[in-house]
């Protein structure tokens, strides 16, 4: 029964890392969009792409947390009390992040958009990396079992975590750029879909050599974890892999098709590598699933609410995204001119309605 | 790291309980002003909403599509504050999940489904406006205020549990061996104290939207479209005030059955004794005696049993040790919020009852300026009164996290560095808080200046993407 529950957890870490992960990488491509002329239309782009649908996205993070203390309270508490930095640097990043893109979309001037701006993208960045680091910190055994804390610094300041996020941050911006090249082409803003179809093609290739890169330093950094994904998890790797050049191939071709779906898959398969290569472990050789698990009552009420979700949450989540892709969700109700002053250019918006075309 | 890099030096010597109770305090204070929003300003737009569909009444249209786009800003700081607390249950007191997360997570897990459907309609509401047909827009904003009704039963169900813990066995070793998750989530504690944070949430929601508009109606604005929002949302405010006044009153005396000792420091009770005498105001001294404040007589002891009426027995702060009952301090401020929230609520209350009684036999809302007056007050009042609640519950319970199971401090984290947390958290939520009261602020001035419709003769824009209109449009208003 732990192993169902573990098994949720890890679906609930991929929707998070494939849904929540590019809205984090938008986040990204914001920071680097240059200068507020240069910069208006992909930050526009970023903007309408993840507006409607990052609320969302981001209820799994709690659906995982609960989860996890839930199920695996031990795991939680040793957790919590080693790698309490980085987390509380997360928690304080999602805040401002979210804050400021939630804020940024309501003020008219440029110098308050470019504050919030730049506070929602640097979040945006520094948020994926914490939980990158947080995860290197789990997977290579740094967090001791027994609800005691280990080292509070190298915990998270080591060779696999460092791995680990850089990687989330890269892999994010990938996903981004690949859903972004999508909503462009969607919304009718060819060169759009190419500037970040370019960002995408770089993006993967980074995400290939920190990949790579990261192989060596978890054989010397992370045995346990190394061993697992060239053993158990060495399918889910080389469905990663294979997805991955996939979808650079398509990419590449500017294929109209096909490269978001093998992305995303290339993504969370390399996420249930990690999951798969630590198992049987929560806690890379010191704490169990099984061990770690919370009484039978407790994970049976975490197994109907999974059901729940599955039978409530999931049709949803394609209606928000249906209705998202179809451009039935393309702004709010009321005109406001802080819906249009992202810099003087020319639009060409085909679905929201209000000044353009004047 | 830094909390490292000086340890062992004097940073040691800092307590985190202290540090890690001022920060749980202060994210809580800060997200429990939000949920009233994010639970019943959906409802009251829906009110709004359908009037304008009803009845084609094109201020009551706009004013759910202004709610519709304030409503965006509060739910996204509610969103991420309440991220915050569920990273804050680990962080700043992680013994207490170690020990009962399997419990007290239960109610979380449903929570978080409600939450997943409020946020997915919640932005098929927001951003649906334009392209959906009315009615199935509508539609889409119903799903937002019953997750927004479950989700917070589900979540103060887990604090319930607190107060009232149930529903599991523990093993020779004290851990937690079975639960039943059925009787964690449905505890003794749940149904009142849920039912007492819903209605909560209506009020302080009604009173808070109110006030800004009789705020506005004092100002001048009294047309058509700043009456429409007042009434909506003070009606709402009135609707739940006598509501609150029964189940409050339940609550106390749930409270009186089952934890007495937050009783006693609620009603400043040192020694038991019958005949006691309800005291507005006054503390309790060091020596253990009650000094100032006015006593009126023999009504603690009614209030708590009317059955018995001033022969009621009513338990005293010393009839556990010292170490098992709220400090001295701590039932002070028990006792202080509690005036605090009963009088507030009250004075609400009166307010609601003027409203509703002048409706009934004159068919108007009030038009004394007194009224408009304590209107504009009343959304500042509602929010007191209900932090003031939350501090009788949480500081009433102390030592207690696990009300006569654990201790606070044995629950705290072992991180020195909670002082550092604190003093960013406090900054961090200090810059939202203002700003977001601003930056309402800086819409609502704009709606103003922009005045009625942009698209004027489109208020639900047809399913074609809509004709363009010109900027200058704006001025013909």
């Amino acid at each position: 029964m732990s192993t169902a529950v573990a098994v949720v957890l890890l679906v609930a870490v991929i929707a998070y890392a494939v849904l929540g992960g590019a809205d984090f990488g938008a986040g990204f491509w914001d920071l680097t969009a240059g200068g507020p002329q240069r910069g208006a239309r992909p930050r526009d782009l970023v903007e309408r792409a993840i507006r409607p649908v990052w609320e969302a996205n981001h209820v799994w993070l709690i659906f995982i947390l609960v989860i996890l203390w839930t199920s695996f309270p031990e795991a939680y508490a040793s957790i919590t009390l080693t790698l309490f930095v980085p987390m509380m640097i997360a928690a304080l990043g999602i805040v401002l992040r979210g804050a400021s893109f939630a804020f940024r979309k309501t003020v008219v001037a440029l110098r308050y958009r470019r504050i919030f701006g730049a506070a929602f993208a640097a979040s945006s960045v520094l948020v994926p990396y914490c939980m990158g680091a947080i995860v290197g910190g789990i997977a290579s055994g740094r967090v001791p079992a027994g609800g005691v804390a280990g080292d509070p610094a190298r915990s998270w300041i080591n060779p696999t975590s460092v791995v680990g996020g850089v990687l989330a941050v890269a892999a994010a911006a990938y996903l981004a750029a690949v859903y972004l090249v999508q909503d462009a082409r969607r919304l009718d803003e060819p060169d759009m879909a190419q500037h970040f179809r370019r960002r995408a093609l770089v993006s993967a290739v980074a995400v290939a050599v920190i990949a790579a890169a990261g192989a060596f330093v978890l054989r010397a950094d992370a045995g346990y974890l190394f061993d697992g994904l060239t053993s158990r998890a060495l399918p889910a790797v080389i469905v990663s892999g294979v997805c991955g050049v996939g979808a650079l191939v398509l990419l590449h071709r500017d294929a109209s098709r096909g490269a978001r779906a093998l992305g995303v898959v290339a993504v969370a398969a390399a996420v249930a590598a990690w999951g798969l290569a630590q198992s049987p472990y929560v806690l890379p050789e010191s704490l169990t699933f099984s061990a770690a698990a919370a009484p039978t009552g407790t994970l049976t009420a975490v197994l109907v609410a999974a059901v729940l979700a599955v039978v409530v949450v999931v049709p949803g989540f394609v209606l928000l995204f249906v209705l998202d892709r179809r451009g039935l969700l393309p702004a709010e109700g009321l005109e406001d001119e802080a819906d249009d002053v992202l810099e003087e250019r020319p639009r060409q918006r085909t679905h929201s309605s209000g000044h353009d075309g004047a | 790291m830094l909390a490292t890099s000086l340890d062992p030096l004097a940073i040691t010597a800092l307590d985190p309980l202290g540090w890690a109770r001022a920060q749980m305090a202060l994210t809580l204070m800060f997200h429990i002003v939000l949920v009233p929003l994010g639970v019943s300003w959906a409802f009251m737009t829906l009110i709004a909403n359908y009037r304008a569909l009803k009845h084609h009444d094109r201020d009551a249209l706009m004013l759910a599509q202004r709610w519709s786009k304030y409503m965006a800003v509060t739910f996204a700081v509610g969103a991420v504050t309440g991220t915050v607390l569920s990273f804050e249950f680990g962080l700043l007191w992680p013994r207490f999940m170690d020990q009962w997360g399997e419990a007290f997570g239960v109610p979380f897990a449903f929570e978080g489904i409600f939450f997943f459907t409020e946020a997915i309609f919640i932005a098929i509401y927001i951003y649906g406006w334009r392209r959906l047909t009315p009615w199935t827009h509508f539609w889409s904003g119903v799903p937002i205020v019953v997750a927004g009704i479950f989700g917070s039963i589900s979540v103060v169900a887990a604090n319930a549990w607190m107060n009232a813990p149930a529903g599991f066995t523990t093993g020779p070793d004290g851990s937690v061996v079975a639960v039943d998750p059925v009787r964690v989530i449905f505890n003794d504690s749940m149904p009142l104290q849920a039912a007492h944070m819903l209605v909560a949430a209506y009020l302080v929601g009604g009173f808070l939207v109110a006030s800004v508009y009789a705020t506005a109606m004092l100002r001048g604005r009294t047309d058509r479209y700043h009456r429409s929002a007042f009434l909506i949302s003070f009606s709402v405010a009135a609707v739940a005030a006598p509501i609150q006044m029964g189940v409050g009153d339940s609550l106390a005396r749930w409270v009186y059955d089952n934890q007495p000792v937050k009783f006693a420091a609620i009603e400043l009770v040192p020694t038991t004794s019958s005949d006691v005498p309800e005291t507005l105001l006054g503390r309790l001294d060091a020596d253990g005696t009650v000094s100032g404040g006015i006593p009126i007589p023999g009504l603690a002891s009614w209030l708590s049993d009317p059955s018995t009426g001033r022969a009621t027995v009513v338990q005293g702060l010393d009839t556990v040790p010292p170490d098992a009952r709220p400090t001295v301090g701590q039932v002070n401020i028990v006792h202080l919020s509690w005036d605090v929230m009963v009088g507030l609520g009250t004075l609400l209350f009166l307010l609601a009852a003027w409203y509703g009684l002048t409706w009934l036999f004159r068919r108007r809302m009030p038009r004394s300026r007194l009224f408009l007056v304590a209107a504009a007050t009343s959304g500042v009042l509602a929010v007191i009164a209900m932090e003031a609640g939350w501090i009788v519950t949480e500081v009433g319970r102390q030592p207690w996290i696990v009300y006569g199971l654990m201790k606070v401090e044995d629950a705290v984290t072992g991180n020195t560095g909670v002082w550092l947390s604190f003093i960013v958290i406090a900054l961090v939520y200090l810059a939202v808080g203002i700003t977001t009261v601003l930056v309402l602020r800086a819409m609502s001035r704009r709606f103003r200046r922009a005045g009625g419709f942009v698209d004027h003769d489109a208020p639900y824009a047809p399913s074609e993407p809509p004709t363009p209109s010109v900027p200058e449009q704006e001025e013909v208003r």
